[in-house]
């Protein structure tokens, strides 16, 4: 190791001492971002919460590959399946691979429910990128191939991994493509508030005084009252024949204008505190503007924590709208995010018949309490220095 | 203190002008007056509308005027006579529907706050000073199960537990025969029969987070040189504890609870939804929906005025305590 630095480390004939002290060298010439890194790496939580972020947003991007069914298509011969059991043994014992059995409706002889029974003489056979019923990726890219599927249409025999809605539609796929809706609604909203609170928190924090008093009085003001009256309120008011799009973005507005508070809090801090570094005080005094100030040499030395408090912000945005869509005020069916999934849940038969309804709000709790984790480790690694 | 009181109160004025401004954008947001879909319900039913008795209406609410005294006569009307227009869905005046449910939001939300404290107050001074042992890491646990588990989803749990285990509905704030009843001995009792699952949906939350912030707060203070200086005089560990560490670490939980109020209102609304209960929330949603603006608009103004209100208790309460606060400045 002929590096630079190397002339100055004692030499050691210990070895252990050696890479100690090549670790330490390593800690004071890494730039910050690795260092970021190096911290993070220690937090598991966080690591797996990323891990499990990546595959739901992947899912998401990709959710017409993924579902093995398109969300509209159903069968009424499947209203509220259950889960299909996937089997590796055939009833012989012999090893199969995955495959599910056929199922066939009867009705409960004493209660006259109707129930599912396996039927061992069909068997279906679960295949990787099997192909399936054709759509278009992105609406561009025509395609029939699925990430998994079994050989029949979904008329004929389906395989509901996470079970069937009222409908016979299959819940796996509808909870796939209501990630693309759910999971995006919060980092669009938190980009919008990410706009708001900077901007106020900003000159908040940079100008102090008057203003600053009047933008935290503001926000005082929004904390206090109860959101979710407020946010019931005002997307009511969206009008009904609008196209989904334009609700989403409806809703992600309505979202942002109360959830910018936090966020500005944050920056306000943040700016206060650095406004009052010798590194501030020399830029000004070497004549550079203040935009410059701030956008070179305040905004990088808090952008970390800027976007640990980002991820922190994300569940409630999607919180408040699988509510505002639970109670039937956000997003409206035929839109499907996890919200919209769970107003099946509000029937209470459906519930008590078919539990996996509930299903759409396990997906919700992980991808909240996944974000929770990745913006407490970032929140830590975001001062790699402190101890 | 009184000079503190006068200011909070002067401080207070402003924002309920802000929240009323609000609640009355939001009855004017849907598209045309409530006055045609009001003539439009009575022509749909068959009643004929009189012209006397509309111009009568138009006038009362101004409706012919620009929006400042459409304003004017909603909130006049309000602060003078307690008249918060008529709800049409109902029939009825809004103040005859609205204040039973408000005052049914109102107490669960303040029975949530102290069972929450109750619980989370001596579980996160026990997991600061019990670092990492089992039940630390247990409370962690279901504090994070706590806090990624919306309270609605929580609710409608409960609901499915105990119908499919145990074979009752409890959803309903009154058992069926007390619904309609006016109010009595008998009924409060049905009423707190019923009362704790909501208070206990919501408190699972609002716990949660309080465990996570104290345990974190304390943590910070106990590492501090004036424990140090009590330990090493031998002040007996837990006085030390519940009579310093822990009353610096629980400070900013008495300058938020006009927060955690305003997020309990909030959480409420959706539980009772859930639940479906007779408390603001369910009512709010059918204004909502059936564009019975003046009793949902109500609603807002009166659900923020009354946290905006507990806000202001508790800052004065908080100011009681701690004598920092009421002679800053």
């Amino acid at each position: 190791m002929a590096t630079e630095g190397s002339i100055e480390r004692p030499r050691a004939d210990d070895a252990g001492l050696s890479t100690e002290s090549a670790r330490v060298e390593q800690i004071y010439v890494a730039p910050q971002w690795k260092l970021m890194w190096w911290k993070f790496r220690k937090h598991r939580l966080a690591m797996v919460s990323g891990v499990v972020l990546i595959v739901f947003y992947l899912a998401a991007i990709f959710c017409e590959f993924v579902a093995p069914y398109d969300p509209e298509s159903f069968s009424t011969r499947y209203t509220l399946a259950p889960p299909s059991r996937i089997h590796f043994f055939d009833s012989e014992g012999n090893f199969r691979g995955p495959f599910i059995y056929g199922i066939k409706r009867e009705r409960d002889p004493a209660t006259l429910r109707p129930i599912f029974v396996e039927d061992i003489s069909a068997i279906h056979p679960i295949r990787l990128f099997s192909p399936g019923q054709p759509y278009k990726l992105w609406g561009m890219l025509e395609s029939n191939l699925h990430l998994f599927g079994i050989d029949a249409p979904i008329e004929e025999h389906g395989f509901f991994l996470l079970g069937a809605d009222r409908l016979g539609r299959d819940l796996f796929s509808r909870i796939v493509y209501g990630a693309r809706i759910s999971l995006s609604i919060g980092l669009v909203g938190v980009f919008l508030s990410l706009i708001f609170g900077i901007v106020l928190g900003g000159i908040s924090g940079y100008y102090g005084g008057v203003i600053d008093n009047i933008i935290q009085r503001v926000i005082e003001f929004i904390r206090s009252i109860p959101a979710i009256p407020l946010w019931m309120g005002l997307s009511a008011a969206l009008p009904a024949d609008w196209p989904v799009v334009w609700i989403y973005f409806g809703i992600t507005v309505i979202l942002s204008l109360i959830g910018w508070t936090g966020l500005a809090r944050v920056v306000r801090g943040r700016f206060l505190a650095l406004r009052e570094e010798d590194f501030v005080l020399a830029a000004r005094l070497i004549g550079s503007s203040e935009m410059r100030i701030i956008l070179r040499h305040m905004v990088p030395s808090f952008l970390s924590y800027i976007i640990a408090t980002l991820t922190l912000a994300v569940p409630g945005m999607i919180l408040a709208e699988t509510g505002l869509s639970f109670i039937g005020l956000g997003l409206r069916a035929p839109a499907i995010s996890w919200g919209v999934l769970l107003q099946e849940a509000q029937n209470l038969r459906s519930v008590a018949l078919a539990p996996w309804v509930l299903l759409p709000g396990a997906a919700v709790v992980i991808s909240i309490l996944s974000f929770n984790f990745l913006g407490d480790g970032l929140r830590d690694a975001a001062d790699p220095y402190a101890r | 203190m009184l000079q503190y009181i006068a200011r909070r109160v002067m401080l207070m004025i402003p924002t309920l002008f802000v929240i009323s401004l609000i609640s009355f954008a939001i009855i004017q947001l849907p598209p045309g007056d409530f006055l045609s879909s009001y003539v439009a319900q009575l022509r749909s039913e068959g009643d004929a509308i009189d012209a006397a008795q509309l111009a009568a209406l138009e006038e009362q609410y101004g409706l012919n005027q620009p929006v400042y005294v459409q304003y004017w006569k909603w909130i006049g009307g309000i602060l003078l006579r307690g008249d918060m227009g008529r709800s049409f869905e109902w029939g009825k005046p809004v103040s005859e529907l609205i204040w039973d449910r408000i005052g049914i939001t109102m107490l669960i939300s303040l029975l949530t706050i102290l069972l929450s404290w109750a619980i989370a107050i001596p579980a996160g001074v026990y997991a600061a000073t019990h670092q990492y042992s089992i039940p630390d890491y247990l409370m962690s646990l279901i504090s994070f199960l706590g806090l990624g588990t919306p309270s609605f989803m929580v609710a409608l749990i409960a609901l499915w537990v105990g119908l499919a285990f145990f074979g009752v509905n409890i959803s309903g704030l009154f058992s069926e025969q007390y619904i309609d009843a006016p109010w009595s001995v008998k009924k409060v009792l049905d009423m707190l029969s019923r009362i704790w699952l909501p208070v206990v949906v919501l408190a699972i939350d609002n716990t949660a987070s309080i465990i996570r912030t104290l345990r974190a707060n304390l943590l910070d203070e106990l590492n501090k040189p004036y424990v140090e200086t009590a330990r090493a005089k031998g002040v007996r560990e837990t006085v030390l504890i519940w009579k310093y560490p822990v009353r610096v670490a629980l400070n900013p939980f008495f300058s938020t609870v006009g927060w955690t109020l305003a997020a309990l209102v909030s959480g409420e609304t959706l539980v009772s939804v859930v639940l479906s209960y007779q408390t603001s929330g369910p009512l709010l949603l059918r204004a909502l929906t059936s564009q019975d603006m003046y009793l949902a608009g109500s609603f807002i103004l009166l659900l923020s005025t009354l946290t905006v209100v507990g806000t202001l208790i508790s800052d004065i309460l908080l100011a009681w305590v701690d004598p920092r606060i009421r002679l800053e400045e």
